[in-house]
C-alpha cells in the first residue's frame, strides 16, 4: 500500500460513496450540538418528517447563550432562553447520546466538553455546527465545523456530502521558549501563512514540537485551524493522546480498550507520505503574541509594535490595515507593550482548559490586577474545568487577585449572554476572534495566551510575560 | 431550495477584504430559532449609526449614510461584488440567510471562506469566484457607472457586463447541479440510504468502541 497521510486513512475509513466528479460521502461518527446552529435543523427535520439517522452519535449542550454567574436567576434573555428551551426540547423529541443541558454539572463549551467525557476518540469523524470543531483533530480524528444545512444533513442520513480537501502539513521543530505556549504558536503560524493561507486544506501539525505538547496544547493549535481557513486540523495519535482518554467516561474499557489502542497505534502519517503543501517553522523563533488588529492574522510579537500602513504596497491591504488600526484607535509604531487595556478575558474553547487556567493562576499568585483594569475574568470551559480548579484553590488565586470567577460557557468569546465589551473598550483575551465587535459592539479585541492575559492584568497593558518574574 | 438560472441584477461593491461573519451577520441575531427574517441585520453594525437588537424595528433606525449599501444607487442590488477571503470566521449559516433575505443572488469575489462557501451554496446564493484583476475592473466599472449591472448564467458559467465582456467562472458539478435544480441534498443522499447502512455496520464491526 502506497505511503499514506492519517489524513487520507481518516478518509478511506469513512468513505460511503464517491461519485465519478469526486464528490464523497462521509459517514460521521460523533455528532456534537448545541443550541444556537440546531433549531432550525430540527425544524428542517420536521417538516420532512424526518428521524435522526442514529441518536447515538449526538452529544449535544448549551453553552453558546447561557449566563456566566447568577445561574439560580436563570437565562434573562428572554430569546436566549428560548433557544436554549428550543434545544432542550428538540434533544427530548428526538434523543441524544448524552446531553448537558444548561445549569447541569458538566455543562460547558461543545469543544471542551466532548475530549473531556472522552466522547471525542482517535480515528472518528467530527462534526458541529461550529467552527472551532477542528479543535477535535487533536485526538487524530477528522473533525470538520458545518453550517445548519449540513447539521440537517447529517442528522438525516449520518453524512456529509464533500469533496475532500487538500492536505498540508505545518512541521514545527524544537522546544518553545519559556513562556511561549501553543496559542503563541497557533497565532505565529497564522501570522505566517494569513487567515486565508489554510483555505481548501486540512492541515496536520507534525513535528517535535507538536510531539512534545500537551493534549490541551494540541487542542489550543488545532482550535485556531480556521482562522488559517482550514476546516480541519489533526495531529497524530502517539502516548500522550492514549494516556489522556484513559479513563474517561466514554473511553472504551477493557478488552475492546486494548483493540481500540491498538488501532489508534496506526492513526499517523507513514513516512514518506505526500502533502500538498509543506509549512515549516522553528519554534525556538516563536515569541509571545498579541494581535493588533481586527483579523487573527493582524498579530506580531509582544516586543513590536503596531505596523505602519504606509509600509504595505498592496492598495486592498493598506485599506483593510487603516480600517482595522481606526477601529481598534491604534496610532502606527505604537510599541505594544505600551497598549493600555480595559478588561480581560480568560476562557473560550481556545483556552479554557485546566492547563489553560494553572498557566494564568501561577503569573497572578500573590500579586494584584492593575486599578485601570474594569473587569478581570475566568471562565473554566466546563463544569468540571471549574470543579477541578477549586479542587486545586486556583479560584482563591485569581479571585484573591482581583479576577471574577465565573460559571462555564462560552462568554465573553462572542457575547451572546451578557458578558460583553461596552464600546470602545479595549481587551485582552485568551479567546480565538478579533473580528470587529466579536466581544461586542465597539469592543476591541486582542487576542493572547492566557500567560499574557494575566500578565497584563498585572501590569494594566500588554507586557512580556517572560519578565514577569 | 429556489432554483438559480439565468439572473441579471444591479451590482453593489464591498470594497474590503476578509468581511467575516461576524460583520455579515452580528451576534445578536443568532439567537433566533428561525431561518428567515435576517435581512433588516445584514451588516447591522456597518449599516446603522445605532446599536441593534433582535425584536427592534429595525425600519425605524437611523442608517449610517456613509455605509455603501446605504447609498441610493446601490438600492435594489442583487449582486454583491466583494473582496479576497469574504465569508471568514464562523459556521453561522445566518449569514447567508442574511445576504438572500437583503436580496442578493450571487456574490462576486477572488476568494471565499470554505464553511460560508457550503452553506452559501446550500441555500441557492451563487458565489462565484474571479480572479483579482477581473474583480479589480469589476469594481472600477461598478464605481464609475450608475445603474451598473450583471448578467449571470449559471448554465454557461459566465459573468457578462453590460459592455458584453464575459468571464468564465468554475464551479463543482455537483453543486451546479442542485442549484440549478433547486435539489434537495437530503434526499439525494438518503437515495443511498442502503450503502450508508452497509457501511454502518460494517464500521461498527471494525471499530465497536465508535458506537
Ligand atoms: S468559546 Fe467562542 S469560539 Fe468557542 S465555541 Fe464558544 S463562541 Fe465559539
Amino acid at each position: 500500500m502506497p505511503a499514506r497521510t492519517l489524513y487520507d486513512k481518516l478518509w478511506e475509513s469513512h468513505l460511503v460513496h464517491q461519485e465519478a466528479d469526486g464528490t464523497a460521502l462521509i459517514y460521521i461518527d460523533r455528532h456534537l450540538v448545541h443550541e444556537v446552529t440546531s433549531p432550525q435543523a430540527y425544524e428542517g427535520l420536521r417538516l420532512a418528517g424526518r428521524k435522526p439517522w442514529r441518536v447515538g452519535s449526538i452529544v449535544a449542550t448549551a453553552d453558546h447563550n447561557t449566563p456566566t454567574r447568577d445561574w439560580d436567576k436563570g437565562i434573562k434573555d428572554p430569546v436566549s432562553r428560548l433557544q436554549v428551551e428550543t434545544l432542550d426540547a428538540n434533544i427530548k423529541e428526538f434523543g441524544a447520546k448524552v446531553y448537558f443541558p444548561f445549569l447541569d454539572r458538566q455543562q460547558g463549551i461543545v469543544h471542551v466538553i466532548g475530549p473531556e467525557q472522552g466522547a471525542t476518540l482517535p480515528g472518528m469523524t467530527v462534526v458541529c455546527g461550529d467552527s472551532h470543531t477542528s479543535t477535535h483533530g487533536a485526538f487524530g480524528c477528522l473533525a470538520f465545523g458545518i453550517g445548519t444545512s449540513e447539521v440537517e444533513h447529517v442528522l438525516a442520513t449520518q453524512c456529509m456530502a464533500m469533496k475532500k480537501p487538500k492536505a498540508m502539513r505545518i512541521d514545527v521543530e524544537g522546544p518553545l521558549g519559556r513562556g511561549v505556549t501553543a496559542k503563541d504558536l497557533i497565532l505565529a503560524i497564522i501570522g505566517k501563512i494569513g487567515s486565508a493561507g489554510g483555505t481548501g486544506y486540512a492541515i496536520e501539525y507534525a513535528g517535535s514540537t507538536i510531539r512534545a505538547l500537551s493534549m490541551e496544547g494540541r487542542m489550543t493549535l488545532c482550535n485556531m485551524s480556521i482562522e488559517a481557513g482550514a476546516r480541519a486540523g489533526m495531529v497524530a495519535v502517539d502516548d500522550t493522546t492514549i494516556h489522556y482518554l484513559k479513563g474517561r467516561r466514554f473511553a472504551p474499557k477493557g478488552a475492546l480498550w486494548d483493540r481500540a489502542v491498538a488501532h489508534w497505534r496506526t492513526l499517523v502519517s507513514d513516512p514518506g507520505a505526500r502533502f500538498d503543501q509543506v509549512v515549516s517553522l522553528d519554534a525556538a523563533q516563536v515569541q509571545p503574541q498579541v494581535t493588533w488588529g481586527t483579523n487573527p492574522q493582524m498579530v506580531t510579537t509582544v516586543d513590536g509594535k503596531v505596523p505602519d500602513p504606509k509600509e504595505e504596497k498592496d492598495p486592498v491591504k493598506r485599506e483593510w490595515m487603516e480600517r482595522a488600526l481606526k477601529y481598534m484607535d491604534l496610532k502606527p509604531n505604537t510599541r505594544i507593550t505600551d497598549i493600555a487595556l480595559d478588561k480581560i478575558f480568560i476562557g473560550a474553547c481556545t483556552n479554557s482548559r485546566i492547563e489553560d487556567l494553572r498557566v494564568a493562576a501561577e503569573v497572578v499568585r500573590g500579586k494584584r490586577v492593575a486599578s485601570s483594569i474594569k473587569l478581570a475574568m475566568v471562565v473554566p470551559g466546563s463544569g468540571l474545568v471549574k470543579q477541578q480548579a477549586e479542587k486545586e484553590g486556583l479560584d482563591k488565586v485569581f479571585t484573591a487577585a482581583g479576577f471574577e470567577w465565573r460559571e462555564p460557557g462560552c462568554s465573553m468569546c462572542l457575547g451572546m449572554n451578557d458578558d460583553q465589551l461596552s464600546p470602545g473598550e479595549r481587551c485582552a483575551s485568551t479567546s480565538n476572534r478579533n473580528f470587529e465587535g466579536r466581544q461586542g459592539p465597539g469592543g476591541r479585541t486582542h487576542l493572547v495566551s492566557p500567560a499574557m492575559a494575566a500578565a497584563a492584568a498585572l501590569a494594566g497593558h500588554f507586557v512580556d510575560v517572560r519578565k514577569v518574574s | 431550495m429556489e432554483k438559480f438560472v439565468r439572473r441579471e441584477g444591479l451590482v453593489a461593491p464591498m470594497d474590503r477584504a476578509n468581511v467575516d461573519t461576524d460583520a455579515i451577520i452580528p451576534k445578536q441575531y443568532l439567537k433566533s430559532i428561525k431561518r428567515t427574517g435576517f435581512g433588516p441585520n445584514l451588516f447591522d453594525e456597518w449599516r446603522y449609526l445605532d446599536h441593534g437588537e433582535p425584536g427592534m424595528d429595525h425600519s425605524k433606525r437611523r442608517l449610517n449614510p456613509d455605509f455603501v449599501l446605504n447609498q441610493p444607487r446601490y438600492r435594489g442590488a442583487t449582486v454583491l461584488l466583494a473582496r479576497d477571503n469574504f465569508g471568514c470566521g464562523s459556521s453561522r449559516e445566518h449569514a447567508p440567510w442574511a445576504l438572500l433575505q437583503y436580496g442578493f443572488q450571487a456574490v462576486i469575489a477572488p476568494s471565499f471562506a470554505d464553511i460560508f462557501y457550503n452553506n452559501s451554496l446550500k441555500n441557492g446564493l451563487l458565489l462565484i469566484r474571479l480572479d483579482a484583476k477581473a474583480v479589480d475592473q469589476l469594481f472600477r466599472e461598478t464605481l464609475s457607472s450608475e445603474g451598473y449591472r450583471l448578467a449571470i448564467d449559471l448554465e454557461s458559467q459566465t459573468v457578462t457586463t453590460p459592455g458584453g465582456q464575459r468571464f468564465q467562472f468554475d464551479i463543482d458539478p455537483f453543486n451546479k447541479r442542485c442549484l440549478l435544480n433547486g435539489l434537495d441534498e437530503i434526499g439525494l443522499t438518503l437515495e443511498h440510504a442502503d450503502k450508508i447502512r452497509a457501511f454502518e455496520a460494517k464500521h461498527r464491526e471494525r471499530q465497536p468502541w465508535l458506537f
